[in-house]
């Protein structure tokens, strides 16, 4: 099975083989290709809305397609860029984290990819057929539920669809940290990234089907007449809300909390120090995924909730100042006395404290509720959200690409592209969002399309538009260095940094498919630094060489997203005209019919010898 | 493990559920998925309660709720909850024509529960005019009730598919977590009813 595609190497065998897929590695892939296209779709919505903001009552596009262009660009960064980018991290480094040979769940796995880009595709295909959804990312009731043309229909169906994948995704990651870890890795002595990848994964669980339940709702309102936020039926506008932040204010820490992750590995080795604080890192992940659910309130403080609530939510998120504040300072205590080296991963993750901090700082300021009755729906907040979303999560993902290029592609990113990527993207960031605050307490509203003249907002916004170039020209140096390392990079080998601490930097890379020949013992905290303190070459097997059991490609997770991605279509388009009731029973009958092929056909995985494997480790593709 | 010490194990675990890796994960990975379903069913009350006074009208949960239906719907389902812990003990005993009868009643009862609820929204619909967009107490009845009863669908036929696909084989290691995660899925329901039973019926009745 995995030999046979192996031998032809065709285009249409290269396609089928992604199509099908249910290698975590190539699903990292898929994750991070996609991902990386809506997040230069979002920048590009980006661009326009910082050109429109240019000047003082500039027509460079209209008032509707800047309500589309706001809306599409947040929906876009959060839901289709940002989380299948921390997807495409998890899926590339947790299984080999924890020396696993896959993830629990590969079918599924795979079924969460299909599922997040049908959704992101259905999305913006909205642009094509009469407008993109316009009534802001938080879609609030009733300007959502009132909102003319098809635009919020397919937010609600594209995000319902990827959402679905977002969730099927959470469950297999909280399962294979669970059930998969190799011999010796206890709970304590699971690296960073993989302790906030199982924080996260928590989150997803809990916070995802509230978002379900309100897109359901919206979408019952809007396609089949029902009255939720309808208020002369006695509907309720604030339902919607509620549900939105219940599942949104988790979402930021969803986003952020992997990343928290990448910093600590990135920091520990390129300090060639152990984690400093490691417990304390692990509780304060814990604590700050906890209290994240806690707070969801506070990005409604205007609503009239009353003193008692506003206070009650307000305190609740200070307190998350308190675990945010011990892993600043831990990052800072593990580079201290450390052999630190200026990489370009690191450069990203350095430059993150500083900027994730002021976005903290202005986070416990809108966090005083009496004060935020200012801040709300300016500029502050969105200086605010931008700082800890582009300057961590962001920041982050540029380090942690660059940290784990090796592993997912053999080869390391161009590290002197890399820093000329970084400084441009790093001040332009600055110039664009640092002004937004003083733009936001000078009074400019979010989502205007226009400003006026003479009220002193003119070289505010000239700065930020300014600045949004910048980081456009860092994006653009970094995907020449993708193309330049894809071209000429050098071979990496198993532990490109030469410091590796953790077990994916033990195994080659890319490793083979079934990642590790045997699976290792763990002897402690950092398993590869263990062993390479104690004098020895690699991990010791926890196993002796025999036969590997690995899952089959399929192509049902790709039809089964693809039946959902039709049946989202009629559903939409029911409205005008019942004969596209025809696509929701086609569509859901391909889906429901997917599944009861796979309930129905055993799927007993195969085998990879024990004589393959041998090969393998002569060719040096395994160790 | 060999595919065919899977297929046809010599002897049969007692916990054949979670006898190889596969297993194990299914019944982790499907407690996950059931707390995430109660958010779902969290939220969709959450929702009903905020909305259950907004009637616009004489349909309110007094004048359209009646008890005697809502208890013999009550009854069927717990009855199956039971009879599909029957089904799971026969399992881990590794009597396969035992636990196909009684999921065959689990399925009975089931499909009974399910005629009574298109009985009770039919009648709402004809004799009261009580529908889906008449208010927002009906939007959020309909959704709620309406979200269980399709859950209910869900679990019947997939109970119903494993039934059929394993009739001639009998248990192995590889279809006995497939059985145990439908009958998980089947005291889900049962536990979600318990809380419509209580919040909306009887607290519509007698709040």
């Amino acid at each position: 099975m995995s030999t046979a595609v192996a031998q032809k190497r065709g285009l249409g065998a290269a396609i089928w083989d992604y199509l099908t897929t249910v290698d975590h590695k190539k699903i990292a892939h898929l994750y991070l290709v996609s991902g990386g296209l809506f997040f230069l779709i979002g920048g590009l919505e980006a661009m326009i809305i910082r050109i429109q903001l240019m000047k003082p009552d500039n027509d460079f596009i209209s008032a509707g397609l800047y309500n589309e262009m706001i809306t599409m660009h947040g929906t876009t960064m959060i839901f289709l860029a940002a989380m299948p980018l921390i997807f495409a991290l998890m899926n590339a480094v947790v299984p080999l984290q924890i020396g696993a040979r896959d993830v629990a769940f590969p079918f599924l796995n795979s079924l969460g990819f299909w599922l997040f880009l049908f959704g992101g595709i259905m999305l913006n295909v909205s642009w094509f057929t009469g407008g993109a959804p316009d009534a802001g990312w938080t879609n609030y009731a009733p300007l959502s539920t009132t909102s003319p043309g098809h635009g919020v229909d397919y937010y609600v169906m594209g995000l319902q669809i990827s959402g679905a994948g977002t969730l099927i995704g959470g469950i297999n990651f909280l399962v294979t940290i669970v059930n998969m870890r190799a011999p010796g890795m206890t709970y304590m002595r699971m690296p960073l990234f993989t302790w906030s990848t199982f924080v996260t994964s928590t989150l997803i669980l809990f916070a995802f089907p509230a978002l379900t339940v309100g897109l359901f709702l919206m979408m019952f309102d809007r396609m089949f007449g029902s009255a939720f936020f309808d208020v002369a039926l006695g509907g309720n506008v604030i339902i919607w809300e509620h549900l939105f932040w219940i599942f949104g204010h988790p979402e930021v820490y969803i986003l952020i909390l992997p990343l928290f992750g990448a910093f600590s590995d990135i920091f520990s080795n390129f300090s060639k120090k152990r984690l400093f604080g490691y417990s304390a890192m692990v509780f304060a992940t814990v604590l700050i995924g906890f209290l994240g659910f806690m707070v969801w309130a506070h990005h409604m403080f205007t609503v009239g909730m009353g003193p008692i609530a506003n206070s009650i939510f307000a305190v609740a998120t200070m307190a998350i100042a308190v675990p945010t504040g011990i892993k600043i300072f831990n990052w800072l205590f593990t580079m201290w006395g450390g052999q630190i080296r200026m990489t370009a991963a690191m450069l990203w993750s350095i430059a993150f404290i500083p900027s994730f901090t002021i976005g903290g700082m202005t986070g416990v300021m809108l966090a005083a509720a009496a004060a935020d009755f200012q801040y709300h729906d300016t500029y502050f907040v969105v200086g605010h959200f931008h700082y800890v979303i582009v300057g961590g999560v962001v920041f982050g993902l540029f380090a942690a690409l660059h940290y784990w290029w090796p592993k997912m592609f053999g080869k390391v990113l161009n590290e002197k592209l890399g820093k000329w990527a970084f400084w441009p993207f790093f001040i332009g960031f600055h110039l664009t969002f640092f002004i937004q605050h003083f733009l936001g307490l000078m009074g400019m509203p979010r989502r205007y399309w226009v400003f006026l003249e003479g009220q002193g907002l003119e070289t505010g916004n000239l700065i930020s538009t300014i600045g949004a170039f910048f980081m456009a020209i860092g994006t653009v140096i970094f995907l020449i260095n993708v193309v330049y390392t894809s071209v000429k990079g050098e071979k990496a080998a198993a532990d490109p940094w030469g410091v590796g601490r953790t077990l994916e930097w033990a195994i080659p890379s890319p490793p083979p498919h079934y990642n590790f020949v045997q699976t290792p013992l763990v002897r402690g905290l950092d398993p590869l630094w263990v062993e390479k303190m104690d004098g020895k070459e690699g991990m010791t097997p926890a196993e002796p060489l025999g036969d590997i059991h690995m899952p089959n490609a399929s192509i049902l997770p790709f039809m089964m997203s693809l039946g959902l991605f039709i049946a989202g279509f009629g559903f939409i388009y029911q409205v005008d005209n019942s004969a596209w009731l025809i696509a929701v029973f086609v569509g859901m009958g391909i889906t429901l019919g997917s599944m009861l092929t796979r309930s129905l056909k055993d799927d007993l995985g195969h085998h990879i010898h024990k004589e393959e494997l041998e090969a393998d480790i002569k060719k040096g593709v395994a160790k | 493990m060999s595919h065919d010490d899977v297929l046809n194990p010599k002897s049969m675990p007692h916990d054949p559920e979670k006898a190889t890796l596969e297993g194990k994960n299914k019944f982790l990975g499907f407690w996950f998925f059931l707390g995430g379903e109660t958010v779902l069913f969290a939220s969709l009350f959450g929702t009903y309660l905020a909305l259950n006074g907004s009637t616009q009208g004489e349909n309110t949960p007094e004048n359209l709720f009646g008890l005697e239906l809502v208890f013999i719907m009550t009854m069927l389902l717990l009855t199956s909850s039971l009879t599909s812990v029957y089904a799971m003990y026969h399992m881990k005993n590794n009597d396969f024509r035992k636990m196909q009868t009684w999921l065959g009643i689990t399925v009975l009862l089931g499909v009974c529960f399910l005629g009574f609820e298109i009985y009770e929204f039919y009648h709402y619909i004809h004799e009261y005019g009580f529908t889906f967009r008449s208010s927002a107490f009906g939007s959020a009845f309909y959704t709620l009730v309406g979200f269980h009863g399709g859950h209910v669908l869900f679990g019947l036929s997939w109970i119903v598919a494993l039934m059929i696909r394993n009739q001639k084989r009998g248990l192995n290691l590889y279809n006995a977590p497939k059985f145990y995660i439908a009958s998980l899925y089947w005291h889900f329901i049962d536990v979600v009813w318990v809380f419509i039973f209580t919040v909306v019926y009887l607290m519509g009745k007698v709040g």
